[in-house]
């Protein structure tokens, strides 16, 4: 008897789908490695002078900037996710379990236009925040958030948030709680409970948590565009305006897997970290 | 033992409170927007200012009335009707592949179709252009449906998975021994008790195609325009409260619409924050 029945059919789909994703990354990277034709959507022979402009102090500044605003994101967000996913995993109000689970994962769902419209009007010279300053008269001129990297880091983790809370709760969620109550029963307070035993227990979590975030953020597109609107740049904000305001898309391919390679490497060292970690949790 | 300052009990119910302000703030941070863009969709005037002056439905009947949004929502539908159904056959059959047996080649087709999650949608988008140009096609319904396939497929492929992974086994192995052959007990046995995880893993696709923005605005053209790129074009154009209230319908939808989910599916299951009993 065929001991693997339907194999073929049920993977053939599949890798027609990979063909299709690696098909559109080769393209990408084909086109990198290819010159600038101005004026032209056809590119010219091989080069690598895209790779060279990136050493430009203009988009040198861009890479920086991008990988500063993924750090402060991803740190930020974890400490804003990690109580909700306690709060959510803990819970034992039914009611208030699927309550905080629909908040924390809706916006997911939103799309980022969405969402970074909302903060465009929370975050306005005539939003919510600045009619709220204003009129309790503790500014006297609109506080200017807009356009900043305030505004458009502040946006970024409310957009990071969900993934944040479901990796962490994920982990949470799978950490016993004999454990706690083992070394509460032994002396420990609830805080140092905490610290000693289900911090570092979480820990795997918050290293996959930080890295997911780190790779959404840098993934961001409408939050920077709107909200930093031309005076905060990201390479995906330098991408499209590469490819639809200057046509150039050798140079923003080159930028694509210059990124690609920056989320992988801090992805590996993520799974580095997490190395050692897992082996304490082990049970 | 050191001694305490404060009683034991008492400082635990300190740091219950505490810990629950807290959570009640992240709440409070995470719907802000939301309940801003709903009071300044009921704003009767042109321009965004707080707290609204005067209240009217305007934005609304703009909101539907509006042709690109009509005709965005439209190919919204097709493209997500397509790119989430053609996702649930793909990703799901590779699910049961990844679950039942070894072959070749299984850890790296797994890894590049997962690759979308950590790949920025951006780089996903521009791929499929430059892609499309070189074979010299026009940016069509298939591209963009292909696109939104590759981009929802993990999504599909781990809820199939996880409810995959708590199926109980021996259902099959009884209908077996009872002598059915396997595609009988697959389509019999195994394919009932999948369907929730079907239902919600063609759901995430289906919600994420709807609402996908960065990669759609590489890929499609005046023609094939989704919704959110149509809103994001609006509001290159245009400062007034229509795309509030559109946000609003649009939040309204997609949390009914989770809500009813979790009722049926049980959303934390899907999302692994808890586990299946």
């Amino acid at each position: 008897m065929n001991k693997r029945p339907f194999l073929a059919l049920f993977v053939t789909p599949a890798v027609l789908a990979a063909l299709a994703s690696a098909a559109a990354l080769a393209a990408i990277l084909q086109y990198a490695f290819r010159a600038y034709v101005p004026g032209s959507l056809d590119p010219g022979g091989f080069s690598l002078s895209n790779f060279e402009a990136l050493l430009r102090p203009l988009y040198a500044q861009v890479f920086v900037q991008t990988v500063w605003i993924c750090l402060l994101t991803a740190f930020i967000t974890l400490v804003v996710a990690y109580p909700l996913a306690f709060a959510l995993v803990r819970t034992r109000n039914v009611a208030l379990k699927s309550f905080l689970l629909i908040t924390a994962v809706t916006p997911l769902f939103l799309g980022e236009v969405v969402r970074t419209y909302s903060w465009i009007i929370v975050l306005g010279n005539t939003g919510f925040i600045n009619s709220i300053l204003m009129g309790l008269g503790l500014v006297e001129r609109p506080v200017q958030m807009m356009f900043t990297t305030f505004g458009v880091v502040v946006a970024l983790v409310h957009v990071t948030l969900p993934v944040m809370v479901i990796m962490l709760a994920a982990a949470l969620s799978h950490i016993d709680v004999d454990y706690e109550k083992a070394a509460t029963s032994l002396g420990a307070g609830p805080v140092k409970a905490f610290l000693t035993v289900t911090l570092p227990l979480s820990m795997p979590g918050v290293v996959a948590g930080v890295s997911t975030a780190f790779a959404w953020t840098f993934s961001a597109f409408a939050t920077p565009q709107m909200i930093g609107g031309g005076r905060v740049s990201m390479i995906s904000t330098l991408v499209y305006q590469l490819g639809f305001a200057s046509f150039n898309f050798p140079f923003a391919a080159a930028l694509s897997i210059t990124g690609i390679a920056l989320t992988f490497a801090v992805l590996a060292m993520a799974k580095q970290a997490i190395r050692p970690l897992e082996k304490i949790g082990a049970h | 033992m050191r001694r305490r300052l404060i009683p034991a009990r008492i400082g635990e119910r300190i740091l219950k409170v505490a810990g629950w302000s807290v959570v009640a703030l992240i709440v409070a941070f995470i719907i802000l927007p939301a309940v801003v863009v709903a009071i300044s969709a009921f704003n009767d005037r042109a321009i965004l200012t707080f707290p609204p002056q005067s209240w009217s439905l305007r934005w609304f009947r703009r909101a539907f009335t509006y042709r690109d949004f009509a005709v965005g929502f439209q190919n919204g539908l097709i493209i997500t009707a397509f790119a989430s159904s053609i996702a649930l056959v793909v990703g799901a059959g590779f699910a049961f592949a990844i679950d039942r047996y070894s072959f070749r080649g299984k850890r790296a087709l797994e890894a590049m179709l997962t690759s979308p999650l950590v790949i920025p949608h951006f780089t996903i988008g521009l791929g499929f252009l430059i892609l499309a140009a070189q074979v010299h096609a026009t940016r069509t319904f298939a591209l963009v449906i292909v696109c939104h396939v590759v981009l929802v497929l993990p999504f599909v492929m781990r809820s199939v998975y996880v409810s995959l992974r708590n199926l109980d086994g021996r259902l099959e192995l009884a209908a077996a021994s009872l002598g059915a052959r396997p595609g009988m007990a697959l389509w019999t046995v195994t394919l009932p008790l999948l369907i929730p995880g079907l239902f919600s893993g063609w759901l995430f696709a289906a919600i994420l195609s709807f609402n996908e923005f960065t990669a759609s605005l590489f890929v499609t053209a005046q023609a094939t325009q989704t919704l959110p790129v149509a809103m994001y074009n609006y509001v290159r154009e245009y400062a007034d409260p229509t795309l509030a209230a559109l946000s609003v319908i649009y939040i309204v939808v997609t949390a009914g619409l989770l809500t009813l989910a979790n009722q049926f599916l049980g959303l934390g299951k899907v999302l692994n924050v808890e586990h299946a009993r």
